[in-house]
């Protein structure tokens, strides 16, 4: 999560300035400090004299200090707000026209996401984990189901706010091949530090692998076990979980279709292992108390088979 | 009417606490003493303290939250607290320090040091005055009430919507604090109008308004922003709660409301509300500062006007809290170069206590200590803020703890020190008698080194990517020792303020005697004695300079200022009033005995919003009738108060 160094061009402007700035800052304290000491240590014999004693016989000695400093801190600021216009304006639009949109759709306390596409059939939802090609700008609109919260990938920049009732748009780019977490940054409710996701920079040959494999719809359960899981899933999981290609279309969680290609689940909580996944189904309130998730929907020889079912999302 | 006197010609007499004038004055302005007089006493010094004392109480209970934040902070994955009880700890704190603490406590300094300073008698509206702290206390007691039943504020001191919407937010939580804070309002008003009104009305005469104190100004500016500045506040609140119980749609997005509107209330407010409670405590070290360098402010005008500006520009930098919404880049770009602009008034304070130290002869006591300390965390705080007032750099930098190590080196290192550096230098007025220096020293080593350590780290915990308002994080993100170093620094500061109210509660009752001037002091509340008696002054003073007490070796040629020698104003609880650029005297004052009006008015008032949280209308109604009564029974015309002509 630490922006001491970026990784793409809506970061890089940001970290300089920043960086710029701060040392600014750093000097400027230092400075004061030095002074603020020698005013306390300088002729230090002037007070052994009689503390009744005014030392100054006038009021208007000492007017060359704020003269002086006030000027030098005048020129410095004006130089700090004319590099603050230009950085600003450099990073409001991408270099070049975004490569991708991508509908970022948060809700308490996750990211839903939805990657558009002129094409109708190259549309799908996803959540929690954002793939994007590396060296191509992404454009990003920002959007709540229910209270305000904010969309934050620290190394790659800065943060654009959710808010309800409106689209933000920002952008972003990765440079470098990685994996990038962000969280959401205004206080959202009760899980507010369990809302995580991970952004994914892939190169444009395995981004375009990820998205094909996205789109294809997940397959038919094979296995005995697994097509019993399909049933528990659709009589217990499916009103509020969708998987593209079964008959679950639910639309107040998380779209779970290749949930199995994902690193993490309940939005960064946890890594995604079988263990880990049926931990979750089986409690989600004592590891994420207050998420929609009710426990014990299913326990038992169900939560093995709705696992076993789930592990087939790939 | 031949009984109601309307001229006399001011006696000019000689006077100190001995003459047997004083004992006419000190009968006429004499409380009655017992809880009959504590309830009904008008006396801005018994007002005063009371401020300082319930602020100082709620700076406690906020600061134990924080410590048992910080707990739960210490280490990865804390599990001490539930989600929702952080998350009205972290309320409760912010807002129990930011209107709780920091603006009562000037005003406790203001209210007791103001018509001492001025060389007047009372504050302009002394009944008003009482009104202010009941409704005060009420407030906070309100704010509290719901703290017990687990359904405190918790949606954070901004209280955003729509989480603070009834949809996301059902329970009493955000209707307590939403009432609260229009009660609170109220308080803050009336004690601005007074403060405002006192200085154009009761300076001593003399005192024309370039000679007045900087606290003065510090506290006028501050009253003035607060005017303009509550109204928005108390209107957010009023439109969320009509919103939460009666179905209006202010702020409700799916009938078209707007979240935002809900940001630009709260910091059209809240952003002049920093300054409103950072100004008077630079006011504080601008006046204590110079009793210890042995030499007057350097730059007394610049840094008035810097004062004023200040907050002028205040009211023009809000946007800065809501860089991330969306707003189009010129306009954020508008309001990142006005809050840059901030900078350069702020600097010209600086250099001014720079060079009144460094041209002075500092004498080291513990209140000088404070007020120089103070100096380096308001350059920090001040630098913190100029880089989250560049746009970009904020993009990365709001919402985290760079945020929160800001906004305590501001209102920590701006309001706390200076004020305790303030009651380490006016305690032996308030009380007559000296604190314990060294105790008080050590005091300050523990405080300064345990605040460095405890708040610091808190800007690269931001810069490491911490948001703010998150009640655990995981392993391996980096943030674990930062944070128990936070915490740990934050226990040793709050081991310092444990010795200051030690040495608080020590030196009532043992320490020295002070005497009237022990800092040999400048202004006018070093006149009288220590602590002064209920009229103040035996004779209204006369102002002939900034530094009345100074006069004689300061070689200004010939001014006179006289403490000894003034109005005499015995004739009952009588003040000087004199006009408001030049202070020349214009009439007399009748100030108004003691009286349970503003309490009743405060209790009914109270009661009254405790009516509107519960739905109890009778309670209400019947509230509003009292409230009628006491008004009435107040404003009561009353031949007795009818000022003088001279």
């Amino acid at each position: 999560m630490s922006y001491w160094h970026t990784y793409g061009p809506a970061g890089y402007p940001l970290t300089q300035l920043g960086w710029g700035l701060g040392i600014i800052s750093i000097v400027v304290i230092v400075v004061i400090a030095v002074l603020l000491l020698g005013a306390l240590s300088h002729e230090r014999s002037r007070r052994a004299t009689d503390d009744t004693q005014l030392a100054v016989g006038r009021e208007g000695g000492g007017m060359g200090w704020i003269y002086i400093g006030t000027g030098i801190t005048t020129v410095v600021l004006i130089a700090c707000m004319g590099w603050t216009l230009v950085t600003s304006a450099s990073v409001v639009r991408p270099p070049s026209p975004p490569a991708l949109t991508v509908q970022v759709i948060a809700s308490q306390w996750w990211w839903g996401l939805k990657y558009t596409s002129a094409e109708p059939s190259r549309t799908f939802i996803t959540a929690n984990e954002i793939h994007v090609p590396v060296g191509q700008p992404v454009r990003f609109e920002v959007a709540s189901t229910d209270v305000i919260h904010s969309f934050w990938i620290p190394q790659l920049g800065g943060k654009m706010d959710v808010i309800p009732g409106q689209t933000n748009v920002t952008w972003l780019q990765a440079d470098k091949v990685g994996v990038y977490r962000g969280q959401c940054a205004v206080f959202c409710g009760a899980e507010h530090a369990h809302m995580a996701l991970e952004l994914i920079a892939d190169t444009p040959e395995g981004f375009r692998a990820w998205q094909d494999d996205q789109l294809h719809d997940t397959p038919i359960a094979a296995s005995t076990e697994a097509r019993e899981g399909q049933r528990v899933f659709q009589a217990h999981c499916a009103a509020c979980h969708a998987i593209r290609g079964s008959d679950a279309a639910g639309i107040v969680g998380p779209d779970l279709s290749h949930l199995m290609t994902r690193r993490t689940l309940a939005a960064g909580l946890l890594p995604n292992t079988p263990g880990n996944l049926a931990g979750w189904i089986a409690d989600p309130q004592s590891l994420k108390p207050g998420a929609k998730m009710p426990d014990h929907l299913v326990s038992g020889a169900d939560l093995t088979a709705v696992v076993d079912y789930l592990k087939t999302l790939q | 009417m031949s009984d109601v006197e309307t001229f006399r010609a001011p006696i000019i007499a000689r006077a100190t606490d001995q003459s047997e004038s004083s004992h006419i004055l000190k009968r006429s302005w004499e409380g009655r003493g017992g809880i009959a007089g504590w309830l009904s006493t008008v006396d801005h010094k018994e007002i005063g303290k009371r401020y300082l004392i319930t602020a100082f109480a709620f700076l406690i209970i906020g600061g134990l939250e924080a410590a048992v934040m910080r707990a739960q902070l210490a280490q990865p994955n804390g599990h001490l607290l539930t989600s929702e009880q952080y998350a009205q700890l972290f309320t409760m704190h912010g807002v129990t320090m930011i209107f709780l603490y920091a603006m009562p406590v000037l005003s406790g300094f203001s209210n007791y040091l103001w018509p001492l300073l001025l060389g007047s008698r009372d504050m302009a509206f002394p009944r008003l005055n009482a009104l202010s702290y009941w409704v005060f206390l009420f407030a906070g007691l309100f704010l509290y009430a719901s703290f017990p039943l687990g359904k405190a504020p918790d949606d954070g001191w901004f209280n955003y919507v729509p989480y603070a919407s009834r949809a996301f937010n059902p329970g009493l939580n955000i209707d307590v604090y939403a009432l609260g804070m229009v009660l609170l309002g109220i308080s803050t008003t009336v004690g601005a109008i007074n403060f405002i009104v006192t200085l154009l009305r009761l300076r001593a005469p003399g005192m024309s308004i370039n000679r007045v104190p900087i606290l003065i100004w510090g506290t006028l500016t501050a009253s003035v922003g607060n005017l303009f500045a509550v109204p928005a506040v108390s209107l957010a609140f009023f439109m969320l709660w009509m919103d939460r119980q009666f179905g209006t749609h202010f702020f409700d997005v799916g009938a078209g409301g707007q979240p935002l509107l809900w940001q630009h209330l709260f910091w059209m407010f809240g952003h002049p509300w920093v300054y409103a409670i950072v100004l008077p405590a630079m006011g504080i070290v601008s006046d204590g500062l110079p009793t210890f360098c042995r030499r007057p402010l350097v730059g007394y005008t610049p840094v008035a006007l810097a004062t004023v500006s200040t907050m002028a520009l205040g009211f023009g930098v809000w946007v800065h809290h809501m860089f991330a919404t969306g707003l189009p880049i010129i306009a954020v770009s508008y309001f990142s170069a006005a809050s840059m602009i901030i900078v350069i008034p702020s600097s010209v304070a600086v250099f001014s206590w720079i060079a009144t130290i460094w041209t002075g002869r500092p004498v080291f006591t513990s209140a000088f200590l404070f007020f120089a300390g103070f100096v380096l965390l308001f350059v920090i705080g001040g630098v913190s803020g100029f880089m989250t007032a560049a746009v970009p750099v904020d993009l990365q930098l709001t919402h985290t703890y760079f945020v929160v190590a800001h906004l305590h080196y501001v209102l920590i290192g701006i309001n706390v020190f200076p004020v305790v550096g303030g009651i380490f230098y006016w305690f032996p007025k308030f009380t007559g008698r000296l604190m314990n220096e060294t105790l008080g020293k050590w005091t300050f080593w523990v405080m300064f080194i345990g605040f460095n350590i405890g708040f610091f780290p808190m800007h690269i915990l931001g810069l490491a990517g911490m948001p703010r308002r998150i009640y655990t994080y995981a392993e391996g993100l980096g943030w674990g020792s930062l944070n128990l170093i936070v915490t740990l620094g934050s226990y040793l500061f709050a081991i310092g303020v444990l010795m200051f109210v030690v040495n608080v509660f020590v030196s009532l009752k043992r320490g020295q005697r002070a005497g009237d001037n022990p800092w040999d002091g400048a202004s006018l509340e070093w006149s009288t004695s220590s602590p002064p008696p209920p009229y103040n002054f035996a004779v209204i003073p006369t102002v002939a300079s900034r530094y009345p007490l100074w006069e004689g070796r300061l070689n200004q040629g010939d001014d006179h200022s006289s403490t000894q020698q003034g109005f005499l104003l015995d004739k009952g609880r009588e003040t000087m009033g004199t006009t408001s650029l030049d202070a020349e005297p214009d009439v007399i004052l009748k100030m108004p005995s003691d009286t349970y009006a503003p309490l009743l008015l405060g209790l009914a008032l109270a009661m009254l919003f405790v009516g509107a949280l519960l739905h109890s209308w009778w309670l209400l109604g019947g509230a509003a009738v009292v409230s009628l009564l006491a008004s009435i029974a107040w404003l009561w015309p009353e031949r007795s108060l009818s000022q003088i002509e001279t």
